[in-house]
């Protein structure tokens, strides 16, 4: 069972960062776009090795059901996805490649360098605490990150009408 | 006390200043505002003076009061106010004279179109004057002298319109300077041998031998120099008899009565520190103007130039009679002359008042002031006469007047000096000449102003009055104040003013070098072998007045010598005063045997022997100026009252030639100034003129020149090297700033690749 | 073995594509997922430090912020890809350099 576990485990690591991989360096939108969907996916099978099941839901529902489908709608939108343009290249690669090597070595470094305090406390159901939490100590950010998700929905949608009536 | 002086002192500057700015707008110019002032400063001098002065009866008497002003370095400059009878004596003259000045100047400036500012500048005077006479340090009274030397500057160029004024004002100023000049270096003498510059600490220094010998000499002279500036003495002379050109009440009050006085002021007040020679320096300057000017007054018609040259005359006597040692001589003379020069001077404004009037109703151009203009003033201005004539009497040294025993003491101080010292013969015939000279040109000038006939014709005759009671009063009040009665008292006889207050309170003080080496002069000075002529039994009585215990006062001994000497001055008559002072040496001499043979009082017995010398001097001097004023009175009388024939004035001017010429041209002084110092600065000017046009323009052009040749190369060099060097910085910086605009890529994955650049860094310098 | 260096790993790795993703596409949509690969390592590391130190859920409020974010961010940014490609008529941010100097 634990074997089978972390099995699993390696096996959602191994998909992660495979697919993330793909994200980055696959020359089609699209491709990405449903590499990402993998790792969104991933990333939250690890939430639940971490017991986070309430935020492991959340990012489905969020990242996967929401973000994700906003992002194909901007590419079907912007990019001309129909004529699969392969010229979508990247650049300056290996300029890229220093600084991701200068806070590559430095996190690596940090990493495994901290003497990390481990406590571990059992696994329990998070989401009435995390109700608890939004309601009470973190009210205040919660308000404020809903004004924000609204002023940033009336704003999106301002944005995208304005400049669609000036044409 | 020290209130009532600061009032004296302030009242007038304070007036001066509300009138100089507020005079137009007050009623009467203010005149009424410098009245109040200088009159109660008047009344309040008076009180000082019976109270304290005459109230203690000391010749000590001394008040001081001075605080710290200033502090150079380690040394404290304390001003404040040293009165003493000095002082006090000052006070009451400077402040009797001036404020009947004032009162005259209210008749006599009426209409003037500048009255209030006269007033005013009559008030500046009256301060810096008092101011001179109260201060304690030199350099107080420099700063005092300074300021009339301003005032009088003011006060002569008062009717500036005029040129001859405005020059007369300059000239006076400028003359003044350069004795100031010397008078400066001789204060700052002072100050760096003594490091005091208060007047008593200097005496003191000076008695104690601080400062001696040449240097004290030097200082004594250079001194002497503000006062050669000051009181017009001989090189110096030359700017009072123009400073004439000012108004008459000026000329009576600055410089006939106080400011020119001061030269003698100060000379008194530094008579301590006098050293032998300084004093020979002072008596001879002194003695020398006195004759000098006698000389020209005798040949001039200005009736104020007469008086002006009479002021130097009897200046130069004053400052003969200090430096021959007659302190109380000479201070005593100051005092009265004041008197009796304004009453003349206020006496000729009164005149030249009425002849102007007079000479402006017959339309006639002709000169007010000039003597031969004028002739029976007698019966048409009786008061301005009979005041004139009692301040001219008073002058040439007639008895029963002040100013016969001023200038007697003044003959007999030079006598006796002359006595003591045989070299300086010179000394008292110059005084004695002047004596007659003054006489006769006092009496020349009363002849041709108020007897005759008064020659502008009888038109004009009809329109001479008599002035208003503001100019009459003044000479009525000095004329009576020429008396000797007011100065003899306590005592009686009104030949003597020895034993009379002014006397006693001011008693020669010992000069320094008296103190300090009491013999030596007599020891050093050879002593000449005289033949003696003749009177030798003259000897016998002094050597018994020296045999005589030496505590007695020798005064009923020297009546004694009073008569025995009386025939021989008669009859000798001046003539014979060399003999007389070889034998008055001879006696010197054997008195200095008798004494240096007494041994233990030798001192004692020597001092006596002085003060009998000068009681014989005192006596034969009171004959000679006696009979000399009298013959002076009787040539002038013979002259120009009896005209007659032998002494007929035209003839004797063509007899006497260049003589006469010299006289009326004041022997020349200033055609000699103005052909060697005038003429010579000038000179000295054009060749430094030539000098700096060609040599030092040259240079400074040859300057320019290089200048200018340095400046192109340095052009060139700045276009091409400096500016090359800046043109190469901004090339670099254009570079610099491609390569800079490179990061300035506009694409915001640029810049997150520089961020995360040193971001990693910065981790990575942590984590390491 | 469900030790923190793992998933620390996982997420500095996450981190360093999204990053590189950033720096290297061209394409707008392309970089708005480098962002998001960012957002989730980082809300990774919220949950991970939540879950290794005492149990204590600020971590994962924490973490529910970032998504939260995440999605207001992906629809202002891809309202402005729609402007920008109207504009240039590309949705390259390459050729989005009107401000290079």
């Amino acid at each position: 069972m634990q074997l089978l576990s972390e099995l699993i485990f390696w096996c959602f690591v191994v998909l992660t960062v495979g697919s993330a991989i793909v994200v980055v360096f696959h020359s089609r939108v699209i491709y990405s776009v449903f590499a990402l969907l993998f790792t969104l996916f991933g990333v939250a099978a690890l939430y639940v090795y971490l017991a986070a099941d309430f935020l492991a839901a959340s990012q489905l529902l969020i990242y996967v059901g929401g973000i994700l489908t906003l992002i194909i709608f901007g590419v079907f939108l912007t990019s001309k996805v129909m004529s699969l343009n392969i010229a979508e290249q990247s650049h300056q690669r290996w300029l890229a490649v220093i600084p991701i090597v200068l806070v590559g070595a430095g996190l690596l470094m940090l990493i495994l360098t901290t003497p990390w305090e481990i406590k571990i406390s059992a696994v329990r159901p998070t989401t009435q605490e995390l109700g608890q939490l939004l309601l009470t100590d973190y009210l205040v950010s919660f308000e404020a990150a809903s004004i924000l998700l609204l002023s940033a929905l009336i704003g999106a949608m301002r944005l995208a009408r304005f400049f669609r009536t000036e044409d | 006390m020290f209130g009532l002086v600061t009032y004296i002192l302030v009242a007038p500057l304070v007036t001066f200043g509300i009138v100089i700015l507020l005079g137009k707008r007050l009623p009467r110019g203010g005149d009424w505002l410098t009245l109040f002032s200088i009159w109660t400063g008047l009344f309040a001098s008076l009180y000082l003076f019976f109270r304290y002065m005459l109230g203690s009866y000391d010749p000590d008497y001394l008040v001081s009061y001075s605080f710290n002003w200033l502090k150079w370095g380690n040394y404290d400059l304390t001003i404040g106010y040293a009165i003493d009878n000095m002082g006090i004596m000052m006070l009451v003259v400077v402040t009797l004279i001036s404020a009947l000045v004032h009162l005259y100047s209210v008749g006599y400036m009426h209409g003037d179109p500048k009255y209030s500012r006269f007033f005013a500048f009559l008030s500046l005077f009256s301060f810096s004057m008092l101011g001179l006479v109260l201060v304690d340090n030199l350099l107080m009274i420099y700063c005092f002298w300074e300021l009339v030397g301003l005032s009088s500057y003011l006060l002569i160029g008062f009717w500036h319109e005029k040129d001859s004024a405005a020059n007369a004002g300059k000239k006076a100023f400028i003359t003044n300077r350069i004795g100031d000049a010397g008078m400066l270096i001789g204060i700052l003498l002072t100050f760096t041998t003594l490091g005091t510059l208060n007047l008593h600490e200097i005496a003191a220094g000076v008695t104690a031998g601080k400062l001696s010998g040449g240097l004290l000499t030097a200082a004594g002279v250079l001194l002497f120099c503000g006062a050669i500036g000051k009181s017009a003495q001989f090189p110096l002379h030359v700017w009072l008899p123009d400073a004439m050109e000012g108004p008459t009440p000026v000329s009576a009050l600055i410089h006939a009565a106080t400011m020119v006085a001061a030269g003698v002021y100060l000379v008194a007040r530094l008579f301590v520190i006098l050293t032998l020679d300084a004093s020979l320096v002072i008596a001879y300057i002194g003695g020398f103007t006195a004759l000098f000017a006698a000389t020209i007054a005798v040949a001039q018609n200005d009736v104020k130039r007469v008086l002006a040259y009479s002021t130097l005359s009897q200046l130069g006597y004053m400052v003969m009679a200090l430096g021959a040692g007659a302190y109380m001589a000479g201070f005593f003379h100051l005092v009265t002359h004041a008197m009796f020069k304004a009453c003349l001077f206020l006496g000729s404004g009164s005149i030249i008042h009425a002849m102007h009037h007079a000479l402006h109703h017959i339309h006639s151009d002709a000169d007010a002031q000039d003597m031969r203009n004028m002739g029976g003033l007698r019966k048409l201005m009786p008061l301005t006469f009979w005041t004139f004539l009692i301040a001219t009497i008073s002058l040439s040294g007639v008895p029963l007047t002040s100013g016969f025993l001023s200038k007697d003491a003044i003959l007999g101080g030079s006598l006796a000096f002359a006595m003591m010292h045989p070299k300086h013969w010179i000394l008292p015939v110059l005084g004695f000449s002047a004596a007659i000279l003054t006489a006769f040109y006092m009496f020349r000038l009363i002849y041709l102003t108020f007897f005759g006939t008064f020659r502008p014709g009888e038109k004009a005759e009809a329109e001479v009055h008599e002035s208003p009671w503001t100019m009459t009063l003044p000479l009525v009040v000095l004329a009576s104040l020429s008396i000797s009665i007011f100065f003899v008292a306590p005592g009686v006889n009104p030949f003597n003013a020895g034993n009379g207050w002014f006397a006693t309170l001011f008693p020669n003080p010992p000069r320094a070098y008296e103190l300090v080496l009491p013999h030596n002069e007599e020891a050093i000075e050879p002593i000449k072998e005289i033949e003696i002529v003749e009177h030798v039994e003259h000897t016998e009585p002094v050597a018994e007045v020296i045999g005589e215990s030496a505590t007695e006062t020798s005064v009923e001994h020297s009546e004694e010598i009073h008569h025995e000497n009386e025939p021989l001055a008669i009859v000798h008559n001046g003539t014979l005063t060399e003999e007389k002072l070889a034998e008055e040496e001879h006696k010197e001499e054997a008195t200095h045997t008798t004494a240096h043979a007494a041994g233990a009082t030798a001192h004692a017995v020597e001092h006596d022997a002085h003060h009998d010398v000068h009681h014989k001097a005192h006596n034969i001097a009171m004959i000679i100026s006696i009979i000399l004023a009298f013959s002076g009175i009787l040539i002038a009388t013979a002259g120009y009252y009896w005209k007659k024939k032998a002494l007929d004035p035209a003839v004797w001017q063509k007899r006497l030639g260049i003589i006469y010429k010299g006289m009326f041209n004041k022997w020349w002084s200033d055609e000699i100034y103005r052909a060697t110092a005038i003429n010579g600065t000038i000179g000295l000017a054009k060749v430094l003129g030539w000098f700096d046009l060609y040599i030092i323009d040259g240079i400074v052009n040859g300057a320019a020149w290089l200048g200018r040749v340095y400046a192109m190369i340095e052009g060139w060099f700045d276009n091409h090297i400096i500016d090359g060097l800046v043109n190469l910085t901004a090339w670099i910086v254009g570079i610099f700033g491609r390569i800079v605009r490179l990061f300035q890529a506009g694409q915001l994955q640029r810049y997150v690749w520089y961020t995360l650049v040193f971001i990693g860094l910065f981790i990575l310098m942590k984590v390491v | 073995m469900y030790n923190l260096t793992i998933y620390l790993m996982v997420s500095a790795v996450l981190f360093l594509l999204g990053l590189f993703a950033v720096m290297t596409r061209k394409n707008a949509i392309s970089v708005l997922m480098g962002i998001e690969l960012i957002l989730n390592a980082s809300a990774l590391n919220f949950v991970t430090f939540s879950h290794f130190s005492s149990g204590n859920l600020n971590g994962q409020v924490a973490a529910l912020f970032v998504i939260i974010i995440a999605a207001a961010e992906a629809a202002v940014a891809l309202a402005i890809f729609l402007n920008i490609f109207r504009i240039k008529a590309t949705s390259q941010v390459d050729k989005a350099d009107l401000l290079q100097g």
